[in-house]
């Protein structure tokens, strides 16, 4: 099967920084593919490339068989329309009532009239379980509606692509269940392929098809839940297992770093 | 052994510290003058690109910054008209000459304290909530949803805030204009006890059509630099609230800069 989103041997600098070192990852047609990490493991960055905000320092990223890398402004623009994205905080438009926010999208890139958006807002809103918000502003929304509302809008475009960033980050165990539960009824619902960037392994283990594991930029392993379980790597273990990776610092190192001054 | 320490010297930091804000202040420039030109395209070419500038969001912004800063351009000009008033009379009675009292007020007002008083006013009203909204939508990773929705953060944020401003700046300002004229008038009528037919007939002879456009075509340009000014300080955010507050500030301090050394300048090319 031909690949909907194809990672080639990315690399990304922040000036001598190295973030994303070589990663290689390929996601098929109506996959789940959670990108796991602690913090720092360049997981956001790597959104940030799949979604076009940023471009790679070398390597190339292919969404449904073109380079995104390689798009001008306008044919990204255009290609966007395939997109859907779910910010971490949901990233609404707080002037913007729930409803305006979601069909932003429809009243930007497509001609219907306005009683057509209204129902198909509506339908999505249906869909994530927030019928009859579509008359609240955002700031009167919990943390959960927000993300909900949030997917609503990420969706309203039928996306073949979604991409979620931490999708349950700062929920209870209960709202970010129920939140796993909306991704998985959206891929079978709507047919897409979902991405999600997250640190949370109960989430993961429930969403996931496969899960990439990136530590330090880099890539440790890819496979399906029972591989990454069963995964032997010392810094997997550490993931799974919540446990901080140790630094062992030479004592003289450790001094000259405190005061600033070279042996 | 050479010293490793050259960089840390404290003359070439500051040489170091001057070269970086010069890099800044010619990266802001491009900055601003890029925006323009964006604002440009996408008012010419949106419609062909399907990033139609639309009116709703600029009437909105003419409301926001035109419509609800009446009040206070209308108290700020009545008082400044009044101030002008007295202090020329004041000043002109040394010489026996107040009944030239018009001639003064009249020129500066138009010429120069309402574009210059609106300018200020509206840079500390609409600049800075630009600003803040900015920032904010920054932070909250709004303009990067904007992105990924296939729209254009500039067409969609900014174009319709630089169209409001160049079209409500001069219409503030004409209204600052009568405003501040009535109000010197009324004490002017009072004072030397001429009629206030009498002191409009004067200030009708004494104001050219070249005097109004001079302030207004100033106000033009003080709109496009709170405008520039407040966008560049609202992306450049880092932080969370605290950084809001800041560029918020910056954007105020820094319009205010732009207006007065702009309203120099075109003095300057115009006035000699």
């Amino acid at each position: 099967m031909i690949p909907v989103i194809e990672v080639k041997d990315v690399v990304t600098h922040y000036g001598s920084r190295k973030i994303l070192n070589h990663v290689n990852v390929d996601i098929q047609p109506g996959e789940i593919m959670v990108v796991m990490g602690g913090s720092g493991s360049g997981k956001s960055t790597l959104l940030r490339h799949l979604i076009g905000l940023e471009r790679v320092s070398a390597g190339s990223i292919r969404l449904l068989d073109q380079d995104i890398g390689h798009m001008s402004h306008h044919e990204l623009t255009r290609f966007y329309r395939k997109l859907g994205v779910a910010f971490q905080g949901g990233a609404l438009f707080s002037s913007m009532t729930v409803g305006e926010n979601i069909m932003l999208p429809l009243r930007e890139h497509t001609n219907l009239d306005e009683k057509t958006m209204a129902i198909m807002v509506r339908m999505k809103l249906e869909v994530v379980n927030l019928a009859g918000f579509e008359h609240l502003m955002p700031s009167e929304l919990s943390g959960g509606m927000l993300k909900r509302a949030a997917f609503a809008r990420a969706v309203i475009m039928d996306p073949a692509l979604l991409f979620c960033d931490e999708p349950s980050a700062g929920l209870d165990p209960v709202v970010s269940s129920s939140l796993d539960e909306l991704i998985l009824q959206l891929r079978d619902a709507l047919n897409m392929t979902i991405v999600v960037v997250t640190h949370e392994l109960d989430s993961a283990f429930r969403i996931a098809d496969r899960i990439t594991v990136l530590d330090k930029g880099e890539v440790l392993t890819i496979g399906s839940v029972d591989q990454v379980r069963a995964s032997t790597h010392t810094r997997i273990q550490d993931l799974l297992n919540r446990r901080f990776e140790e630094t062992i610092l030479d004592p003289d190192e450790y001094l000259a770093r405190l005061t600033g001054e070279s042996i | 052994m050479p010293s490793t320490n050259l960089p840390s010297h404290p003359v070439i930091r500051k040489v170091e510290a001057l070269g970086q804000r010069t890099i800044q202040v010619i990266d802001a420039i491009g900055f601003g003058a890029s925006l323009l030109y964006q604002t440009g395209y996408w008012l010419l070419l949106g419609r062909r690109y399907h990033q139609v500038v639309r009116l709703a969001p600029i009437v909105e912004q003419m409301m926001e910054i035109g419509i609800r800063a009446i009040p206070i351009i209308v108290l700020v000009s009545l008082t400044i008209g009044l101030m002008l008033a007295i202090q020329g009379v004041h000043a002109l009675k040394t010489f026996g000459a107040e009944q030239q009292v018009t001639y003064g007020v009249a020129l500066s007002v138009v010429r120069e304290f309402s574009p210059l008083m609106t300018g200020i006013l509206v840079a500390g009203r609409s600049g800075a909530a630009l600003a803040a909204r900015l920032s904010t939508m920054t932070i909250h990773s709004e303009v990067d949803a904007l992105r990924v929705m296939g729209i254009n953060p500039v067409r969609f944020l900014v174009v319709p805030n630089l169209i409001a401003m160049l079209i409500m700046l001069p219409a503030l300002t004409w209204l600052s204009d009568l405003i501040a004229l009535t109000g010197a008038g009324l004490y002017i009528t009072t004072d030397l006890e001429i009629s206030f037919s009498r002191y409009l007939q004067q200030t009708m002879y004494i104001l050219r059509i070249d005097d109004v456009l001079h302030g207004v075509s100033k106000s033009v340009v003080f709109g496009a630099l709170i405008t520039l000014v407040g966008v560049m300080n609202g992306t450049s955010v880092t932080g969370g609230a605290e950084g809001v507050g800041r560029v918020t500030t910056h954007s105020v301090v820094h319009s205010i800069l732009a207006i007065i050394l702009a309203d120099l300048l075109i003095v300057f090319i115009l006035t000699r």
